[in-house]
């Protein structure tokens, strides 16, 4: 997992609540048997004017100049900045991906989908969950003619504005750590063997019919 | 020991141990695998020099992408040689770990949370995951089921394990009796108006209730599958004889003494009565009406009888821009009422609504009437191969066919259109299934998700109607 420090950047505002991750990447995408090659369809239909497909490039399509993501400050951003709910619906860890490859590297609104969240972490996408008024306060700061450079510091927990005022979020330490070091989550699952061995043992004694059940053909009895 | 939920009973009977970064290790009991989101996790798991830790704990089916036509052709049948690598490579990796897998052309193929509790491989009790969303259905049995990333099912393949923190309780309780014509989808929709889409995030539901207890198990399947659109990971309810008669005698549920054992376990799998909940939403089912979405979000739902909103009664700027963009994409007025709606197209099926009991639902309804002749499409997808037989032998699929209803094989279909089954942009649909995002069932495309018998009534009308006023 790619890890995150201190990145400075430009936030891009998408003043939207629910952005759903069918809207972050579109189905059609999600044929591809690898985790990479998203990024260029990241907001496909909200990017772009005509229906997109795998395989086409994006100056083959017609842009949606009305978009955000189009808008020539925005081009280098590094921070999403949304609003509540984001990534909500489809289960998809494409639209991490997506993100992640087309170049942001945290997302920062007032609260997110349950699974979009978990799936940030393992990642390297950080997902800053700010007060509603403090992201009233940044999209207000993006209200300007020029693009607003931010630097996030998650060991610190800080967001440093343009002016140099710094304002703090809290992110839960058990998932900041491995974030921070970029850690291998399911290496430190694994470190962990012998107690679910030592699980497993007693789960099976305790509910034997969870056990030797789904091979080969279905068991018309014991 | 302090009174507990049923989702309480369920996580501590899984924790494993606390990892060294303060997270939990969470036991899983089964996966269920598709070919979308696991071909990743089955590369990663391979890169990483790792081997699954249970083989007999997974079970795979392709759904997403597989045609709903022409099934007889197997995999040379998907023309669209993208999504084709995507069902080879599932059967390759099942081929390779000895996954169990339903593939293709096996008649037990389906639609992954149809399957699972069909073939009772989902049980009481158990913690389940799959790569999609929509797991939760299988929370219908007392299981604890989550949708997971593709990350997550690698981890899960690889330690039998989800590492997570433990979700709040929800409580979620319909009083009084369902009317007839108003079924749980119509419920559920209700609900997740009430409470909105992200009502319940950070939470797992557990839905009880008269009304709820007098749901078939179709029925609480459907409730729990859209969950997810109330915000929850997962919902959940009791057990009780329905749970258990439906699960007995299935072909992956246990018999004999091992039954008995697993009975009186499995009884046990309630909310203590004085149990605590964190937020609770109560509601009379006996005032509901059928439900019809009007916008691009589930949470945008109103009542047969309603009409849309006005942005003028928004309660702030930012939800009156909403409905503005929500009528917008969906080419439709504030005060319009929602019987106006014509549809071009029909759809029933998807995991929430594509069981024997949606399509004997829908059927009543279609027997004996017509499409409107103004109805481009109207198909019907059964949930799985199974299903899809039983309809046959109960002549369901001869009332759709002969109403005018085109009768397909079983898959997601148009439910997400990743398969060829999809609108053209600016088609209204009558829909079954869960989600009325932009674009949800094909690039500009609009969605309005109503029950089974409501979705046959729009396709009789061409506009959608109350189906009480049908029958």
């Amino acid at each position: 997992m790619k890890a995150f420090n201190v990145e400075t950047g430009i936030v891009m505002p998408l003043d939207r609540v629910n952005v759903d991750t069918d809207q972050i990447i579109p189905k059609q995408f999600l044929k591809s048997i690898h985790r990479t090659g998203f990024g260029d369809n990241l907001f496909d239909g909200w990017r772009f004017l005509d229906e997109g497909e795998m395989g086409k490039t994006p100056n083959e399509r017609q842009i949606n100049h009305e978009f955000v993501l189009n808008d020539p400050r925005y081009q280098e951003a590094r921070f999403l900045l949304a609003r509540e709910n984001f990534g909500c619906g489809s289960s998809r860890e494409h639209a991490v991906w997506a993100l992640m490859e087309y170049g942001f590297r945290a997302v920062i609104a007032p609260s997110y989908a349950d699974i979009f969240f978990s799936n940030c972490f393992k990642n390297g996408l950080l997902p800053i969950v700010l007060e509603e008024e403090k992201v009233e306060q940044l999209f207000r700061l993006c209200g300007g003619d020029t693009a607003v450079s931010l630097t996030v510091d998650l060991p610190s927990e800080t967001i440093t504005l343009p002016d140099g005022e710094t304002v703090g979020f809290a992110i839960d330490p058990k998932r900041k750590v491995s974030l921070v070091k970029g850690l291998d989550d399911i290496g430190l699952t694994l470190a962990h063997k012998a107690d679910i061995e030592a699980f497993e043992q007693t789960h099976r004694r305790n509910m034997p019919w969870l056990f030797d059940r789904l091979t080969g053909e279905a068991r018309g009895s014991e | 020991m302090a009174a507990r939920t049923l989702y309480d009973k369920v996580w501590d009977a899984h924790v494993v141990g606390v990892r060294d970064d303060g997270q939990t290790m969470l036991y899983i009991d089964q996966q269920l695998l598709h070919e979308v989101t696991s071909p990743q996790a089955f590369e990663g798991l391979t890169l990483a020099g790792r081997a699954p830790w249970r083989i007999d704990a997974n079970l795979a089916t392709p759904d997403h992408n597989v045609p709903t036509e022409n099934r007889e052709a197997g995999i040379e049948g998907i023309t669209d040689l993208i999504a084709r690598e995507q069902v080879e490579t599932l059967d390759a990796n099942c081929r390779r770990f000895g996954i169990t897998q339903f593939d293709i052309l096996d008649p037990r193929q389906g639609i992954v949370h149809v399957v699972g509790p069909e073939q009772g491989a989902t049980l009481p009790g158990m913690t389940i995951v799959c790569g999609d969303s929509h797991t939760s259905t299988h929370g219908a049995f007392a299981a604890l089921a989550q949708g997971i990333g593709t990350s997550d099912v690698e981890h899960v393949l690889a330690t039998q394990c989800l590492v997570q923190n433990k979700a709040g309780n929800y409580s979620v309780r319909a009083d009084g009796r369902l009317p007839e014509g108003v079924s749980a989808k119509d419920l559920v929709l209700a609900i997740i108006g009430r409470i909105g889409t992200a009502g319940a995030t950070g939470h797992t539901i557990e839905f009880h209730g008269e009304a709820v207890r007098a749901l078939s198990m179709e029925g609480r399947m459907t409730v729990c599958n859209m969950s997810i659109e109330a915000g929850a990971r997962a919902g959940m309810v009791a057990v009780d004889d329905r749970t258990l008669e439906y699960v007995q005698g299935r072909p992956f549920a246990p018999s004999g003494g091992r039954w008995a054992e697993a009975e009186a376990y499995w009884r046990a799998l309630v909310s203590d009565p004085d149990a605590i909940f964190d937020n609770e939403l109560v509601l009379n089912a006996g005032e509901l009406v059928p439900q019809v979405s009007w916008g691009t979000s589930p949470e945008m739902v109103i009542g047969i009888d309603a009409a849309m909103p006005n942005p003028a009664d928004a309660r702030d700027e930012g939800q009156a821009d909403g409905i503005r963009r929500a009528l917008a994409y969906m080419g439709l007025n504030a005060d319009q009422p929602i019987t106006e709606v014509k549809l071009d197209r029909v759809f029933i099926g998807s995991c929430t609504n594509s069981r024997i009991e949606d399509l004997r639902a829908a059927a009543a309804v279609a027997r004996g009437r017509k499409v409107a002749s103004s109805v481009k499409q109207a198909m019907v997808v059964p949930g799985s191969g199974l299903v899809k037989a039983q309809a046959e032998a109960e002549g369901l699929a001869q009332i759709f066919v002969d109403a005018g209803f085109e009768w397909r094989a079983a898959g997601c279909s148009m439910c997400l259109a990743m398969n060829p089954d999809k609108l053209q942009p600016g088609e209204h649909c009558a829909s079954t299934s869960n989600r009325n995002f932009e674009g949800r069932q094909g690039h500009g495309g609009r969605t309005h998700l109503v029950s089974p018998a409501m979705a046959a009534a729009a396709a009789i009308a061409g506009h959608f109607t109350d189906v009480r006023a049908l029958s």
